[in-house]
């Protein structure tokens, strides 16, 4: 489709490498799309894959609009759980909506 | 608060049961059906629709439940919600079925 939306976001708020912390306290109740052991957690930006709708509204039959751009978020294992006794190498790559995110 | 299935974390949540089992009549058809409700041309139930409906069965009865019990749950649930069937049909629908020697189980 040529014509922009206006529903459709015009950039992304971050690039790969920005640091980002996932929200802890989301306005966003019920159904949502990150985990809990996430919130609160610094990652750093992976990728970006591009901007869908809203599965948070679309959950309970909403447009989805605004489109939200997704992110891959790269975490340190070693700072998402107390006693991780794995490699201090270790990473979780998790898919985050924008509204998730702020600086880190 | 996460819900019931957000459990990454759990403390003692132990081991995920990885065993496999042959599917059930019914399970195949919980799955054909609720495939034939989220496919474009129809687009009566939104894969997220159905996330939202599993994930708000209360946790007690959503821990006893298989997979494609929550998923039956889940497709009753949206069915109502959309006035598409209400819960007397179904009922009515399940109890003459069992009247015909099919196991229909009530919940």
């Amino acid at each position: 489709m040529a014509r922009r939306r206006s529903s459709e976001p015009v950039a992304a708020k971050f690039k790969p490498g920005d640091r980002v912390r996932v929200m802890a306290n989301p306005a966003v109740r019920g159904h949502v799309r990150t985990p809990g052991y996430l919130q609160g957690k610094i990652g750093s930006v992976e990728g970006i894959h591009g901007a869908f709708r809203n599965p948070e509204s679309l959950a309970y039959g909403g447009d989805g609009l605004p489109k939200q751009f997704l992110y891959l978020v790269r975490f340190d294992q070693v700072r998402l759980w107390e006693k991780y006794g794995g490699s201090s190498q270790d990473r979780l790559l998790v898919d985050i909506y924008e509204h998730w995110l702020e600086p880190g | 608060m996460t819900r019931v299935h957000d459990r990454g974390g759990w403390p003692g949540a132990g081991p995920i049961d990885r065993s496999e089992h042959e599917l059930a009549w019914w399970e195949k058809r919980t799955d054909a059906l609720m495939r034939l409700l989220w496919t474009p041309e129809r687009r009566i139930i939104k894969v997220d629709e159905m996330r939202r409906a599993i994930e708000s069965i209360e946790p007690a009865k959503y821990e006893k439940c298989t997979y494609y019990e929550r998923w039956l749950i889940a497709l009753e649930t949206l069915l109502i919600e959309k006035g598409i069937l209400t819960r007397a049909e179904i009922d009515r629908k399940a109890e003459e079925l069992g009247a015909r020697g099919g196991k229909v189980q009530a919940r």
